[in-house]
């Protein structure tokens, strides 16, 4: 397989504001990449460089081999774009929207309504676009990236202020939009969603990549222990910190007794052995602590 | 689908949902024709009035019946009394040179007009009949007239005002939400070509100016409210696509400068609002002072409103709007350049 994106040593600046600095990465096609990083970090920047949006102050940015600056318009029918803020036409139905932009593309109706079908959205087909919900707009705003049936996905966070319930249906949909063969670069600042969707994320922060990687490995790389926690009262807190080795951490916060330990496996067993497993929660390492390692500082998404 | 006739029809359904910008461009002007054409009615005598300059035989003569139908009023100032009639303040003028009855009309209002010659020529005959025949010929002369009765006068105006308002706010405000909402930004991701989404916003703007002129006219065109149309009034359409263009240069250079529809908006109605009090929408010019009518000798309005009285009501042959048609064309070239120098797709 090809290389769908080839990014070199990306620079762009906002007046005094280093948005990007020196961002170089590669992306597989039919990979799953995800830019992961609070606000601010130069996520945007760095897509709207990629979607030929903007212009990069240095550094080189190929999108199939083809410079996606200046506008190219033998490149766009081979990327859909899902923007940040939904843009849809003003006042024009779920229908209307996606059949109008499928046109641009030369698409017909019948493709366009089948992909309203895809995400889900046949039963809003006659709702305004702005009497949509958070998360029907996204997956409007997806279905038109898509129906043009693109190569390259560039999904810039998809499931921001989205409901749970909305959000993990979301993630069904980008699964079946990456297993369908197409590559998906999707922008977050969401850790669990990048840790379950992406095969690699590129951790970003103040416009710089941090770390590069498959965030199972990310993770592993962390050597952070484990937290380990039951009900309280199950344990008191003298035995627990007997049960607990040397460098464990034991607290209690009211509600439930927690054990950060790199030995799960004993202190389980133990555990188990007390019948104290009341409430039990195991949460290993994910890809916060990654970036509070790297960072120094907790995550602010 | 193609894409100019998807993006026009995106454009079109906009427009026709949004029921605000409906009433602003559509009804609201409308409504003041209507007001105006109301006042106004008022205004034109029932009775044909003829102003009588010297003495004329054939009126000295009149049967009683004919009290009804005309007044005659008695004048000795000749330039004075053709300046009644230019303003339609009497139907016509009357006198006698020789065996000639000299009528001086007003074409600005035809059926005063034919009412008046016919009345006049029926008293003519008569006097034939019942005296010496083929005694008195009637010499019908009509008036040099620019001044135009109301409703005249003021439909061209207030259709020009409302199909610059529908152009430049159409414009002004699609490309400020556009630009806005990222629609130009989602557009510049797909591989439309930015002519075609011009072609549409073009399309679209003289598709709603030509069906505001086809609802003005109707309505100014009942008999409640009595405009008569001149032969050669198709010929405004070629003014109102012109004008069109015009405003739609207006518009997108105040979308091009202003961030929030708001203020697209405000500088909209700042530029057209003035336009159209100087640019003879509500008033007639003719009595304003001379620097008044030099700037509004600079605005496109006022060209697209004398282009359009000439053909509609003043009964101008087609060819006379062809310099108010450069006037616009040139400005509409003008401005545009400007627009596209100040345009940009995003607001960051």
């Amino acid at each position: 397989m090809g290389k769908a994106i080839v990014v070199q040593d990306l620079k762009k600046r906002y007046g005094d504001v280093q948005a990007v600095d020196g961002v170089s990465f590669e992306v597989e096609s039919g990979e799953f990449f995800g830019i992961l990083g609070p606000n601010g970090a130069g996520k945007t920047t760095t897509l709207e460089i990629l979607e030929g949006l903007r212009q990069a102050d240095s550094g080189s940015a190929e999108i199939f081999g083809l410079s996606p600056w200046p506008r190219n318009p033998r490149l766009l029918p081979r990327i859909g774009v899902q923007l940040q803020a939904s843009a849809f036409f003003e006042r024009l139905t779920a229908r209307e929207q996606i059949r109008t932009f499928a046109s641009l593309y030369g698409v017909s109706p019948a493709k366009a309504d089948e992909m309203l079908e895809v995400v889900g959205l046949a039963d809003k087909a006659n709702t305004p676009a702005e009497k949509l919900s958070g998360g029907q707009a996204q997956r409007l705003s997806i279905a038109i990236a898509l129906a043009h049936g693109p190569e390259l996905v560039f999904l810039d966070e998809p499931t921001a202020a989205l409901d749970p319930q909305a959000r993990r249906n979301l993630w069904d949909l980008l699964r079946e939009i990456n297993a369908a063969g197409r590559t998906v670069v999707l922008t977050t600042h969401y850790m669990d969603e990048a840790e379950s969707l992406c095969d690699r994320v590129a951790v970003m922060d103040h416009g710089k990549i941090l770390k590069l990687g498959s965030p199972a490995v990310l993770v592993r790389g962390l050597d952070s222990p484990t937290h380990i926690s039951v009900e309280l009262g199950v344990i008191s807190l003298a035995a627990a910190k007997e049960l607990a080795g040397p460098g464990d951490e034991v607290a209690e916060d009211g509600i439930s007794l927690t054990i950060a330990t790199r030995k799960p496996a004993v202190i389980l067993s133990e555990l188990a052995e007390r019948g104290a497993l009341a409430g039990l929660q195991v949460r290993g390492a994910t890809l916060e602590d990654v970036f509070l390692d790297l960072t120094g500082r907790e995550y602010r998404a | 689908m193609t894409s100019l006739s998807s993006l026009s029809r995106a454009m079109l359904l906009g427009f026709l949902r949004d029921k605000t910008a409906l009433f602003f461009t559509v009804l609201f002007p409308l409504m003041f024709l209507m007001i105006f054409g109301v006042i106004f009615q008022g205004s034109s005598a029932p009775k044909t009035e003829i102003l009588q300059v010297g003495a004329v035989e054939i009126l000295d003569s009149l049967p009683a019946e004919a009290k009804g139908i005309i007044q005659v009023t008695k004048s000795t100032d000749l330039n004075k009394g053709l300046e009644d009639v230019r303003k339609g303040d009497v139907d016509a003028l009357i006198r006698q040179e020789n065996n000639q009855i000299v009528l001086h009309y007003s074409q600005a209002d035809q059926v005063r007009a034919g009412t008046v010659r016919s009345i006049v020529d029926s008293f003519v005959q008569r006097a034939n009949l019942a005296g010496q025949p083929g005694r008195f010929q009637l010499r019908p002369e009509q008036v040099e007239d620019k001044s135009l009765k109301a409703i005249q006068f003021f439909t061209p105006g207030i259709l020009g005002w409302a199909i610059a308002t529908g152009a430049t706010f159409g414009a002004a405000m699609t490309l400020v939400s556009w630009r806005q909402k990222k629609i130009l930004r989602r557009l510049r991701l797909s591989p439309v070509r930015t002519t075609t989404i011009v072609s549409a916003r073009v399309g679209v703007s003289i598709g709603v100016a030509l069906l505001q002129t086809a609802l003005f006219l109707g309505v100014a065109t009942l008999p409640f409210f009595g405009l008569q149309l001149a032969s050669s009034w198709w010929a405004s359409i070629f003014l109102i696509i012109a004008g069109t263009l015009a405003f739609l240069a207006v518009g997108l250079v105040a979308g091009a400068v202003s961030k929030t529809p708001e203020g697209a908006s405000g500088i909209a109605n700042l530029l057209v609002l003035p336009m159209a009090f100087l640019g003879g929408t509500f008033f007639p010019l003719d009595d304003a002072p001379g620097w008044m009518q030099a700037v509004a000798n600079f605005l496109p309005l006022s060209h697209l409103t004398e282009g359009m009285q000439d053909v509609m009501v003043r009964g101008l042959g087609v060819t006379s709007i062809l310099p108010e048609l450069g006037i616009l064309l040139g400005f509409s070239v003008v401005v545009s350049l400007l627009a596209v120098k100040l345009f940009t797709w995003d607001d960051v």
